[in-house]
């Protein structure tokens, strides 16, 4: 039984490094960049929330519509403004300009007078709720997550599988010179990436704010979704998701069984140990080169 | 305008180009010589923080710069110098064997984590140095026996033969004179077969192996020579502050040592120093601002890691090479006076090329 408890609550953890690595993973597989603003935006969309919420009193579905909506235009318009000029510059090159914006939304948000240095707690209604299944207690937070985790996946996969649009994008990311060949407007498919991508980093930000709560360094939990990309495949979407659980599961797993201090190191001794077994993750492409 | 007129191969090879560098470089030593009594006391004991950032950026150099590996987790290998150094030093040993023992040990986990280069690459390989970065800083901060963990641990400050460098000046030229052998010795490896490979394996990997260049080894020296340089960085640093504690070596201390070899101008050795200044000054400059900027502004906390991200931004869509490339474009000009055109150096247009089938 407390076994059950540990693998929920691993699960549910899994759930925000998978959507976290869900965003990792969308920008990648259409542009081939890795974004390290990824848990940066999660905190902005988180703070957007928050504002709407908790400052003006809005209620919870329209505050989360307005993270998401300004988050996705957010993302399109950094793609435009910083990511575009560079396109077709070496892949390090855009992976410093991601840092540098993460370093600026961090900064930015710091100094913002009276919240950039406070912590505050998402006091959604659901908050401190538990539902106890058969000796099991289950916190609906987690629930929720778990469940909006499972809705947005397949709303990406009916996006990916069954629009136009979601097509267009499996075409620029096999091959982008090609899709250019074809008509297939790049530059613009590549701004509705981030948009989503966005737009998926500031739900995680929401998912993840009633659990823990939102403060400028709360982006940092991008670096533990990284692990999650790289173990579930780079270039994939189920992956991502399925690294994140593995992730989850681990860390909370080590929590329980291992001493104190595995806990945070587990997702970095998976990855490692994943590189070692299988370097293109769980569900990576092998590829190689033909000269 | 100077004509370099090559009359032999090994002309390819020498270190000073020709004679007008010999004169410039000649006149920068000099400089460093007498800083001690050119400049405050305190403006001395950045100079040493220069000198040991750039040697750290001097190895990262060879890592990112030349060779194309990027690693996200060189704190720890400073810390793995630093911690090293702190202990031998601490146990009575002197100070130029600590030193060597702190470097090697340094390389050898900088060969433990080459390991995984030899199969991944790119984003793979970012995440598992960082990855590397990550137990190592929490392994610090457990292992309390030797570290001291959280509390931290004092050092004491370098001696040799009994005599101890306590004034800022001394301890200077022992930065200053370390950070020379380093960089001479860099040079002379990207001038030697190795740093010819290094840059092979850089521009293409593919290529490289068809030339016969042997990947695995190339790697795994690129990794323990900056290791190495990282690790005898970092011996100097646990003298500079006289005291470590895990929190000095993490993730951000090793995405801001990328970022100075980037500002710095990659691929470029000078671009390793010119890094270190920026971002050893760029305190400096902030505090300078606040004077001028709105007090909610000023007094913010997040002045700092802002303007940094921006500057970066900057340089990387107008001058992706670095504070070096615009020295360079700035040499240039004067160097083909009156001919030099702005459409010189501009970048071609580029269209993305995929990384995965590398």
């Amino acid at each position: 039984m407390q076994l059950l408890q540990i693998l929920l609550s691993g699960i549910a953890q899994g759930c925000i490094y998978g959507l976290i690595a869900l965003g990792f993973v969308l920008i990648y597989k259409a542009t081939e960049t890795v974004n390290f603003a990824q848990g940066e935006l999660m905190m902005l969309g988180a703070f957007i929330g928050l504002l709407a919420f908790a400052g003006w009193g809005w209620p919870l579905a329209a505050a989360v519509l307005l993270a998401v909506v300004v988050m996705a235009l957010a993302g399109v318009a950094v793609e435009r403004a910083v990511l575009r000029p560079i396109l077709g510059q070496p892949a390090f090159a855009i992976v410093m300009v991601t840092i540098g914006l993460g370093f600026v939304a961090r900064g930015a948000v710091t100094m913002v007078p009276n919240v950039g240095t406070e912590t505050f707690a998402l006091e959604v209604p659901y908050r401190f709720s538990t539902v106890n299944a058969g000796g099991v207690v289950i916190g609906v937070a987690q629930i929720v997550v778990i469940a909006v985790t499972a809705l947005l996946c397949a709303v990406l996969y009916a996006l990916f599988r069954y629009t136009r649009i979601g097509v267009a994008m499996q075409a620029s990311s096999q091959n982008q010179l090609a899709a250019y060949y074809m008509g297939i407007p790049v530059k613009r498919l590549n701004g509705i990436v981030w948009g989503l991508s966005a737009a998926v980093a500031a739900v995680a930000g929401l998912l993840l704010a009633p659990i823990t709560f939102v403060h400028v360094n709360m982006g940092f939990i991008g670096l533990k979704a990284f692990p999650a990309a790289v173990v579930g495949g780079f270039g994939s979407l189920p992956g991502a998701i399925v690294g994140g659980l593995v992730i989850g599961l681990a860390e909370s797993l080590a929590g329980f069984y291992l001493p104190e201090g595995f806990k945070d190191i587990a997702p970095y001794v998976v990855v490692l140990v994943m590189l070692w077994l299988k370097p293109n993750g769980l569900f990576g492409e092998t590829a190689r080169k033909k000269v | 305008m100077r004509f370099i007129f090559k009359t032999h191969y090994d002309q390819d090879l020498v270190l000073f180009k020709h004679a007008g560098a010999r004169w410039s470089y000649g006149a920068l030593a000099l400089i460093l010589l007498l800083a001690p009594w050119l400049l405050s006391e305190y403006l001395l004991s950045q100079l040493a923080f220069i000198c040991i950032y750039g040697i750290i950026g001097l190895g990262l150099m060879l890592l990112s710069g030349y060779t194309g590996q990027v690693s996200l987790g060189h704190a720890a290998f400073l810390a793995v110098g630093a911690y090293t150094h702190a202990l031998l030093v601490g146990a009575g040993w002197p100070f130029v064997l600590s030193l060597a023992v702190a470097g090697t040990l340094s390389a050898a986990a900088g060969v433990i984590v080459g390991l995984p280069a030899l199969r991944v690459k790119g984003i793979y390989l970012a995440i598992a140095t960082m990855a590397f970065g990550f137990i190592v800083e929490e392994i610090l901060a457990r292992w309390e026996s030797v570290t001291g963990g959280n509390s931290g641990k004092q050092v004491g400050p370098p001696e040799f033969f009994g005599y101890k460098l306590v004034s800022t000046a001394e301890f200077y030229y022992l930065c200053l004179v370390i950070a020379v052998l380093a960089t001479l010795g860099v040079l002379n490896l990207l001038r030697s077969p190795t740093g010819r490979a290094w840059v092979a394996i850089r521009d293409s990997e593919v290529s490289a192996q068809s030339m016969g260049i042997s990947l695995a080894r190339y790697k795994t020296i690129a990794f323990a020579v900056s290791a190495f340089l990282a690790g005898i960085a970092g011996a100097l640093y646990a003298h500079k502050l006289r005291f470590l504690s895990p929190d000095q070596f993490t993730i951000i201390q090793s995405i801001e040592l990328l970022l100075m070899i980037v500002i710095g101008g990659l691929g470029s050795v000078h671009g390793a120093f010119f890094g270190a200044a920026f971002l050893i000054s760029l305190p400096q400059a902030i505090v300078w601002l606040r004077d001028y900027l709105p007090d909610s502004v000023a007094n913010a906390t997040g002045l700092q890691p802002t303007v940094f991200g921006l500057i970066l931004i900057v340089f990387i869509l107008y001058e992706p090479f670095g504070i070096y490339g615009r020295w360079f474009k700035l040499r240039t000009y004067f160097q083909l006076f009156p001919f030099y055109r702005r459409g010189l150096f501009r970048r071609q247009r580029a269209f993305q090329k995929s990384e995965r089938l590398k």
